[in-house]
């Protein structure tokens, strides 16, 4: 049996979902499903839509919300919080290493062949320091559990992080619909995230920035996934929402063109992908980016956040490497547990892996959004004599972790409560400290039974409360 | 604020009016067909040609059919100018802008375009129009409830009624033109019913032919229509009262970036000529090339505008 995160064995609640279940038990089921309804209707005229590729009909859809909120303890929380703040210090400790000395590498704690000959690193940045010595400015670490205090992490998210925006509309929806279960329980505040991202964003400005730092968020455009979050962001944030074509490199500045004309930026939250950046220095067929924009950060004269090439600390290849980088930048053991890991790249590995697919997930290195991994108890037979194929021919591009017994909440259905599987992502800031908002994404797997929570594949989400307590 | 933005707020105005306009079009139409008494259809090719994509339609229809021209109108996505593709295009550059509008302009053009494409899912019957023309109305005017109700009166708003007016005034001169053009070869027929039904059918495609009769006499005279239409400052849909409103917003710019460039000129001078010119001498120069003249004058006055605010990439 899962840990369900709400009830015990015996059915009854626990600690900190015990305001919650008593409320709920008042309720009716049928009452409560329509104000589901009403949540979706909502979202759906607010536009909070994602897209989905590949798929021509639904190019927009809604996210499915659940209104059973998550509900993690004060104590919890300080654990995992702690816990993820080393990691984010090691993680920029590691970049900064990286990018000069490589002092991991020559103590044989990384090898070298994996940071040099991956995508993910880029060579334009060796030898430069971001502007305050940030690399990731905003992370969102992706966290489960397995029981009493046992949570893991999944992976680090160092580069372009999304989903914040649904941290905070569901906190929005729900105390809309719900206030008095705000009075009822003592939930920490997430709102403020725009605030905090701004003033996050701008103290990290470039040295030579006087007076108010000029700050724009970078979005592909309307079809990107992600567009609502990143016009959200901006509007939250009362900055500038650009695209590449509104910027163009004057005078050794990054401007931006408006009505007046051009006026320079200082920070530049994108969230654009490292290889669409600067058509100069990588793909030349990008028109996404800012031509020059890669000279302009080098000569000190823009932030870029994420910085470029911090995708070689979220690399699911460095990730089982996790627990070494956080010993020998933080010299403390990790306080979060790293799934244990299976580097298909190494033969006895590979030959364990293919032996036991029926009890592992294994994914694709660079993959992403839950595409190309093979979850093993669930697949066919077939499904698994295919991938098995595909790992012998390239096995250097996968790693394969056991299942783990993902805790899970309840989600309202018709019959009132029903466990299902969840993950947590949590928003995290750095600048010249590190803020973590307490709550953020809890997505979960809508389908009984299924470990799949990516909303591409039909996970939705719920408000994830942090008691004061 | 970006030129990009600008551009977008321009443009997501433009196309909700066009949308509008193309509905009172349609409306306009099918009132001319209930009212006729033999069996063409040729209200439909004034109609498309009003809308000015009758070439366009030619090119993929053989003939001029009420349901296919109806159907072009309303939800051909081919069709740039049809009221599915202008919602749509509105409602992307509203999303594009996002970050410009008030939650509530937001919210009424999204549910406004969410609404009419579930409507225009399918193909519509001819009885459910009159609904579907009602909803088109409905909709684009809660847009402009949230829109002035809630929008603060800054350069936003300015480039959003710029780009209302500078729709309306080509949409409004189209449709002048082409009515008059079709009805010319019959104004012999001038007097008959059938003749005060086509000329009505030019007021009721700017819902104007009650508000005719109060300004005007009774009877429908080519004069008064053109007069109305073009010169009377009071008419919302009026060539004068579209530029008396552009030539204000583009002065509210002009002040709060302390910048005149010639797309003012250009607007004033369009404004002093529409205030001064009597519509006897616009009928002696020639009503067609008059407004001939207008709509590129128009188009100019535009692209001046989207260069003087840079809304492109130089």
């Amino acid at each position: 049996m899962p840990f369900d995160e709400m009830l015990t064995s015996d059915s009854l609640p626990r600690e900190p979902y015990k305001g919650y279940f008593n409320w709920h038990s008042q309720q009716k089921t049928s009452d409560l499903i329509k104000k589901s309804r009403d949540a979706e209707s909502i979202f759906r005229k607010t536009g909070i839509t994602f897209a989905v590729y590949g798929k021509e009909d639904s190019s927009e859809r809604l996210i499915p919300f659940d209104i059973v909120p998550r509900i993690i303890s004060g104590s919890e929380w300080r654990k995992l919080a702690q816990g993820i703040e080393q990691r984010v210090m090691a993680l920029n400790a590691f970049l900064d290493d990286i990018y000069h000395k490589q002092e991991i590498i020559k103590a044989g704690r990384v090898p070298r062949a994996l940071i040099e000959k991956n995508d993910a690193f880029l060579p334009e940045m060796i030898g430069m320091r971001p502007p305050g010595g940030v690399y990731t400015h905003i992370i969102g670490t992706d966290i489960v559990r397995t029981g009493e205090g046992e949570f893991y992490v999944l992976e680090d998210n160092a580069r372009t992080p999304s989903g914040v925006s649904y941290m905070l509309e569901n906190r929005e929806t729900m105390m809309q619909m719900f206030p008095e279960l705000f009075h009822l329980n003592k939930v920490r505040p997430v709102e403020n995230y725009p605030k905090l991202l701004r003033q996050s964003l701008a103290a990290v400005a470039p040295p030579g920035c006087t007076g108010k730092p000029r700050i724009a968020v970078l979005t592909p455009g309307i079809f990107n996934s992600a567009f609502y979050e990143h016009a959200y962001l901006a509007d939250q944030m009362g900055v500038e929402l650009v695209e590449g074509s509104d910027l163009r490199v004057i005078n050794g500045k990054v401007a931006m063109r408006t009505t007046l004309g051009y006026e320079a930026i200082d920070v530049l939250y994108r969230r654009v992908d490292d290889d669409y950046l600067d058509p100069l220095s990588f793909r030349p067929d990008s028109t996404l980016g800012v031509p020059g924009i890669m000279d302009v950060y080098r000569a000190g004269n823009i932030t870029i956040a994420n910085a470029p090439g911090t995708g070689i600390a979220d690399d699911k290849a460095i990730y089982s490497y996790m627990p070494d980088i956080v010993e020998f930048y933080t010299g403390q053991k990790p306080i979060l547990e790293n799934v244990p890991t299976f580097r298909c790249s190494e033969p006895d590995t590979l030959q364990y892996v293919l032996e036991h697919l029926a009890e592992l997930v294994v994914k694709e290195v660079h993959g992403s959004g839950g595409y190309g991994m093979l979850v093993g108890p669930a697949a066919s037979k077939r499904e698994r004599t295919d991938f098995a194929a595909k790992l012998k021919a390239r096995p250097g591009n996968y790693i394969a972790q056991p299942t783990l017994s993902l805790s899970t909440v309840p989600i309202l259905v018709k019959k009132g409560l029903a466990p299902r599987h969840v993950d947590l992502r949590p928003f995290v800031l750095v600048s010249n400290k590190v803020q973590i908002i307490p709550g953020g994404l809890t997505r979960v797997a809508l389908k009984e039974g299924s470990l799949v929570v990516n909303s591409s594949q039909g996970g939705g989400t719920k408000d994830t409360w942090v008691l004061e307590d | 604020m970006l030129g990009r933005t600008a551009n977008g707020l321009f443009w997501m105005f433009r196309y909700i009016e066009r949308a509008e306009n193309t509905a009172r079009l349609i409306d306009a139409g099918l009132r001319m067909s209930l009212t006729r008494m033999h069996g063409h259809e040729e209200e439909w090719e004034s109609v498309l040609r009003s809308s000015g994509v009758f070439n366009s339609y030619s090119a993929t229809n053989a003939k001029v059919t009420g349901a296919d021209a109806v159907n072009y109108l309303l939800r051909d996505t081919s069709n740039p100018s049809s009221i599915l593709s202008a919602i749509e295009a509105a409602r992307n550059n509203g999303r594009m802008v996002r970050t410009a509008l008030t939650r509530e302009a937001w919210e009424a053009t999204n549910e406004c375009y969410l609404d009419i494409k579930a409507q225009l899912a399918r193909k519509i019957s001819g009885d459910e129009m009159p609904e579907i023309i009602n909803t088109i109305k409905q909709r684009t005017g809660l847009i402009r409830g949230a829109f002035h109700g809630t929008m603060l009166r800054n350069e936003i708003y300015n480039f959003s009624r710029i780009g209302t007016f500078i729709e309306r005034a080509d949409n409004t001169s189209r449709i002048l033109d082409v009515k008059y053009y079709v009805l010319l070869p019959a104004v012999s027929y001038v007097g008959s019913s059938l003749d005060n039904v086509q000329w009505e059918s030019i007021l009721r495609s700017v819902s104007a032919h009650r508000s005719y009769g109060w300004v005007y006499d009774d009877d429908y005279k080519p004069a008064n229509i053109a007069d109305f239409l073009i010169l009377n400052g009071r008419m919302p849909r009026s060539l004068a009262y579209c530029y008396d409103k552009i030539t204000a917003n583009l002065g509210y710019l002009e002040r709060e970036y302390g910048e005149r460039t010639t797309c003012h000129e250009t607007a004033a001078a369009t404004l002093g000529m529409l205030r001064e010119r009597e519509i006897q001498s616009i009928m002696d120069f020639g009503l067609h090339e008059f407004l001939q003249d207008f709509i590129s004058h128009n188009s100019r006055v535009a692209a001046e505008i989207s260069e003087a605010y840079r809304f492109y990439q130089d």
